[in-house]
């Protein structure tokens, strides 16, 4: 059986973890190489990588952490940050990456998805979408790492991402994300029913509760969390094993 | 011992060449027949369309080649797919070193999607299948130490049916053949490459064959 997915997101600035971290294990703890080793190696079904610092002169520092990561990482990853060519997919999957993932260079310019998935194949492009559910109840999108509000519904650029050849949707809930109050069921679950591609979700995940019910009602294909892995408030075991005593099938 | 991976139009062979990197097994990358026909081993990777890899190995009278290997082939993913006789991919005639076909994944429509009841954490099946799914019945010396329903890494569209030369089965939309072996031919559908340990496992035992 297909098992749902949980995936720690390492935030990287400057080829260094951004966010905090709080393990013994690990000798320097703002390596996002040995902390993604050190997830893999307990149980995590993928990684995602988010390069924040989205400069140009910092690029060849992320090609090369890349490249690191491919060397020392036995599971799939995604790498995401900045990217708005085919020529930037290219070297880093060069580098050994699995996936990659676009946001607001996608949402400026919609082609790039096309030409993204016909190079490369829909199996490796990840659109990132980040959303705000507003006063009128709806989920718009919003850019630039939430900075930029649109007009657009969330439900009508993930389903024109899909068709123009997407292959996942990462979905991140503003309202949520960072409250550890737990991930917006209604918008994941709207897109996870109607999409035919996995919906990967993210924001508000605090508790293995919240996970159990975004992978159930909430009906997404995978949960993405950062913090609470970082600061060993939930370890994957664990989590996985509170999972599967709910019902939902993981690997462990 | 000479590892050779075939380098064509189709693949991410970057993780491949370093998760043999990691198991301390050093690989050529070439498409140049005199260095593939005299390797020990090689490796057949793979992703990407059907026809269009047909065309680049044909081209190149690559598929002749890989036919007529006579050392342990392993292919991987589309790599598996192209060693069949038949894709329902554009309409693809493969190397026919398998009888087995390869078929679409039909996925769900939106009305059966949404039909499924909530809260179980079961969704319908979306195509391409992504993740980690198990694999069973596990046959040939491929699986030596890997244990029944061990976890891999899938990412496919396309599936060969099951069939007599069918060495490991997976379940998704129905049971078909994750690992395939006929002679000195193996294919894997999932990729051993990302599979973690059981995937490390994977490759160990292909080179020590």
């Amino acid at each position: 059986m297909l098992t749902k997915r949980i995936i720690p997101c390492l935030d990287i600035k400057d080829g260094r973890t951004v966010k905090g971290v709080n393990f013994e294990n690990i000798r320097d703890a703002g390596d996002p190489v040995e902390l993604g080793a050190l997830y893999a190696q307990q149980g995590a079904d993928e990684l995602v990588f988010l390069d924040i610092t989205a400069t140009n002169e910092k690029r060849k520092t992320l090609r090369e952490l890349v490249n690191r990561i491919a060397h020392h990482i036995n599971i799939p990853f995604t790498v995401g940050g900045g990217i708005s060519s085919v020529d930037d997919v290219s070297l880093l999957l060069q580098n050994g990456a699995d996936k990659i993932s676009v946001n607001t260079s996608a949402f400026r310019r919609p082609e790039l998805i096309g030409e993204l998935a016909r190079e490369f194949g829909s199996q490796c492009v990840v659109l990132a979408i980040d959303t705000r559910q507003e006063e009128d109840g709806e989920w718009y999108v919003y850019l630039n790492g939430g900075r930029v509000r649109t007009d657009i519904r969330c439900v009508d650029w993930a389903r024109e991402g899909v068709d123009r050849g997407a292959g996942e949707i990462l979905l991140t809930s503003m309202n949520n994300d960072g409250t550890k109050k737990g991930f917006a069921l209604d918008i994941t679950r709207r897109l996870a029913e109607t999409l035919p591609v996995p919906v990967i979700a993210s924001g508000g995940g605090g508790l293995p509760e919240h996970f159990a019910g975004i992978l159930g009602v909430g009906r997404a294909d995978a949960a993405l969390a950062a913090s609470i892995f970082h600061f060993k408030e939930i370890t994957i075991p664990e989590l996985k094993g509170y999972l599967q005593a709910q019902g939902v099938a993981v690997r462990l | 011992m000479k590892l050779v991976i075939i380098k064509y139009n189709a693949g991410n062979i970057q993780s491949v060449l370093y998760a043999l990197e990691r198991i301390g097994v050093e690989a050529v990358v070439t498409d140049d027949a005199a260095e593939i026909r005299s390797a020990d081993k090689v490796i057949f990777p793979g992703v990407g369309e059907a026809s269009t890899a047909m065309d680049y190995l044909r081209e190149r009278g690559l598929d002749t080649l890989i036919r007529g290997l006579r050392q342990p082939v392993l292919g991987i993913c589309l790599g598996m797919q192209l060693m069949c006789s038949y894709s329902e991919e554009n309409d693809t005639e493969c190397l026919g070193i398998f009888e087995e076909k390869v078929k679409k994944f039909k996925p769900a429509t939106d009305s059966e999607r949404g039909s499924v009841a909530g809260g179980s954490g079961e969704s319908a099946f979306k195509v391409p299948q992504i993740g980690w799914n198990t694999i069973y019945d596990l046959k040939t010396p491929l699986f030596t130490g890997v244990m029944e329903n061990s976890y891999c890494y899938f990412v496919h569209g396309y599936y060969a049916a099951l069939g007599r030369h069918t060495m490991a089965t997976t379940d998704y939309v129905q049971p078909y053949s994750s690992a395939l072996q006929k002679d000195n031919f193996y294919g894997v559908q999932f990729h051993p490459e990302k599979s973690a340990q059981t995937g490390e496992t994977i490759l160990k035992n292909f080179i020590a064959l």
